[in-house]
């Protein structure tokens, strides 16, 4: 078994109202930034997995991503690998 | 009859539920989220609060929740379950109402009366009530209900919308940014069921204003109403979920 470290980023549906993202635009002015426009604020959420291979644990950040971390009627994820094998060379090793 | 009110760790407005059901006449039943005992209660309220703290999104841990399975597994044998506030958010998170609670267009919690008017009398959430225009409190930080249009269109159609936002007059406060319109609601939706229509959420606090000591006892309506659907019910003899709701033909 090998842990594998994942972030997974959450963030408002693109069209979706982000009152946070809009807050945080209006901010901008007082700081004199005129060159930044498009805020969307989301949440990054980090955890370890044990499995046998990366697909696998993939799949079960996968899960937990749709089931918890992100409600998918209003939020997208994406999935990024932080440490631990790479999904060829552990899917490699699976095979073997 | 018992009617059950749970209580998730964040819970603040069970007290106020219990209360309200007192006053009801009916024999409130505490659950707490980690027995999936409902005790024999005739219906279930969600109530307001924070529960597990809100933490990722309002409502989503309490979805997985001991007392959730139980609450779900209610719901589908066609027992009567309104939530209130939190209570919404936690059936919005598992399904159990179409939509989403997104944070607040003002991004401030809103915490003061709105009127809210119920858009038929003849749900089982609402059959008590006047049609007149309810004075109630809302208590939330994201409470901006939200679905695509589609979804929409197709609640609107089957009039599953319960509540909406109004104005003194009572004209719905579509406007997001109308100030009648505490959280910028899309279409002025302050509550909502299921197909079924045994399943109901709204983000006011009925329960809260449910006696004339506390301001005026225009929530009772709503009380009254899930108590008489939930005697129903029970006298019937616990029927399976059918369409609680009639859909006019022609919207």
């Amino acid at each position: 078994m090998s842990e594998f470290r994942y972030a997974v980023n959450v963030l408002p549906k693109p069209g979706i109202l982000d009152p946070q993202g809009r807050a945080v635009e209006l901010s901008l002015p007082h700081l004199s930034v005129t060159t930044v426009s498009k805020v969307r604020v989301g949440r990054r959420v980090e955890l370890t997995v044990t499995a046998a291979a990366e697909p696998e644990a993939r799949a079960v950040v996968d899960g937990l991503a749709k089931e918890l971390l992100s409600n998918p009627l209003i939020e997208v994820y994406a999935i990024e690998l932080l440490e631990g094998t790479s999904s060829v060379t552990a899917a490699g090793a699976a095979a073997k | 009859m018992k009617i059950g009110v749970v209580t998730f760790p964040g819970s603040n407005s069970d007290v106020d539920s219990i209360n309200a059901l007192t006053v009801a006449g009916v024999e409130p039943v505490t659950l707490w989220h980690e027995s999936p005992e409902l005790g024999g209660v005739s219906a279930v309220i969600l109530p307001g609060g924070f529960a597990y703290g809100d933490y990722i999104r309002a409502g989503v841990i309490a979805r997985f929740s001991p007392v959730m399975g139980s609450v779900k597994d209610f719901a589908a044998s066609g027992g009567y379950v309104l939530g209130i506030c939190n209570g919404f958010q936690v059936l919005a998170e598992s399904g159990l109402v179409p939509g989403a609670l997104l944070r607040n267009r003002s991004l401030r919690f809103a915490g003061h009366l709105v009127n809210i008017k119920p858009e038929r009398l003849d749900s089982p959430f609402t059959r008590a009530a006047t049609g007149e225009p309810l004075r109630v409190p809302v208590a939330h930080g994201e409470g901006c209900y939200y679905a695509d249009d589609a979804t929409l269109d197709e609640l609107e159609r089957a009039g599953q919308v319960l509540f909406r936002y109004v104005h003194d007059d009572g004209t719905p406060a579509i406007d997001p940014d109308d100030k009648a319109n505490p959280n910028g609601s899309l279409r002025a939706i302050a509550g909502v069921c299921n197909a079924a229509g045994n399943v109901a959420g709204l983000m006011p606090h009925p329960e809260r204003m449910s006696e004339e000591v506390l301001g005026n006892g225009g929530g009772m309506q709503l009380i009254k109403s899930l108590v008489e659907s939930a005697a129903e019910w029970e006298k019937a003899g616990r029927p399976a979920p059918q369409l609680r709701i009639k859909v006019e033909a022609a919207r």
